[in-house]
């Protein structure tokens, strides 16, 4: 089990969120994302359609290859579809990178242990799916490099990062999917 | 051999004339020839699949980032998309599906019959307006109708190619 904490970790592998157009999966990283990029307008996140956080992205990163997509999501809303990882690898986006927040449970609905609280590997899903740079991050001294793996190299990229069973950030926000599509293509789109 | 009927080249074009760029697809008999010119079109990206609900979420993002596409499924592939499905209500995407059927007119394959007969029910309980062909000669208005009232009015449509019009299987 990881040990590091996602309140502190999660900003610091995503640095200056301006740089990515972010898709977040549910509950925890809907908080982490949402407490991290408000007021701005370059994220959506999921609250239901669990299993959609990845496969939204790559949408994302194939309509808008200009620019950098990030898909922050959690063990549970990945393991829901893991089979959109061997879509992202046979697809190859360079402009795709993937965050998973592991924290081996299912957070919001009362910490009951996950997959991967259990001896399942997503970082090696990913790269048996043919993801070609894939890490594992289990300490603070390797943040830094994995934000750059996130952040510049060709895609598509998986981290993942092994967090503690602590909560995310308290963020209350908005639930109404409709307002934030068109909040977000109108401030990308115009 | 019987003439390869052309409907199917139909839809091609019609998508593109409506700039469809991302064509996700599980692939199905009924869909080969889309499929095929999918992948041979530098101008437009064709995504395989694992799941159909893939597809689904695939559309959101691509609708997020200014780009418009199309789900292809057979029918059995519309009961993996349910809860998926809530992403199109809940955000109001537009969603265009086009559901090659199994399990109805004269379906030979008893495997088939459970979601082939739940596939309409199952799209309307989720929102979309369900279009169904059954004559070649109504597949270019039908596809035109779709496209119009998912790219101009925001709508999610799913365009079902009946087995009267490809042809009911024996397996």
């Amino acid at each position: 089990m990881g040990t590091l904490d996602r309140r502190v970790a999660v900003p610091q592998l995503i640095g200056n969120p301006d740089d990515f157009l972010i898709i977040a999966g549910l509950a925890g990283t809907a908080r982490d994302v949402a407490h991290l990029c408000e007021p701005r307008a370059n994220y959506f996140a999921l609250a239901g359609a669990m299993g959609g956080a990845t496969m939204m992205g790559l949408g994302l990163a194939l309509a808008q290859p200009r620019r950098r997509v990030l898909v922050v999501t959690g063990d549970g809303e990945l393991l829901m579809n893991v089979g959109s990882l061997a879509t992202v690898a046979v697809m190859r986006p360079s402009n795709l990178a993937i965050l998973c927040v592991d924290n081996g449970h299912y957070g919001e609905t009362g910490y009951q242990k996950s997959h991967t609280a259990l001896g399942v590997d997503l970082a090696a899903m990913a790269a048996g799916a043919g993801i070609p740079t894939v890490r594992t991050v289990w300490q603070e001294a390797e943040l830094a490099a994995a934000s750059a793996l996130l952040r510049q190299a060709p895609g598509p990229v998986f981290v993942l990062l092994k967090v503690s069973a602590g909560d995310p950030p308290p963020f209350r926000r908005s639930l109404d999917a409709a307002w934030a599509k068109y909040r977000f293509r109108q401030a990308l789109l115009g | 051999m019987p003439e390869e009927p052309k409907w199917p080249e139909e839809i091609y074009r019609i998508l593109r004339e409506w700039d469809v760029t991302q064509f996700a697809y599980v692939p199905d008999a009924g869909h080969k020839v889309l499929i095929a010119r999918a992948l041979a079109d530098p101008d437009v990206h064709a995504v395989p699949l694992t799941t159909e609900e893939e597809g689904v979420a695939l559309l959101a993002g691509a609708h997020l980032g200014g780009a418009r596409g199309v789900v292809l499924m057979q029918s059995s592939g519309v009961g993996n998309c349910a809860n998926m499905f809530s992403l199109v209500k809940s955000g109001q995407f537009p969603m265009l599906v086009l559901v090659s059927m199994r399990g109805d007119f004269g379906e030979g394959n008893p495997w088939q019959m459970p979601m082939g007969q739940a596939a309409q029910p199952i799209l309307e309980a989720c929102g979309f307006v369900c279009l169904r062909v059954e004559r070649p000669e109504d597949v270019p208005a039908t596809l035109q109708a779709a496209c119009t009232m998912v790219y101009k009015t925001g709508q999610a449509v799913a365009v079902l190619l009946t087995q009267r019009l490809i042809g009911a299987k024996p397996f």
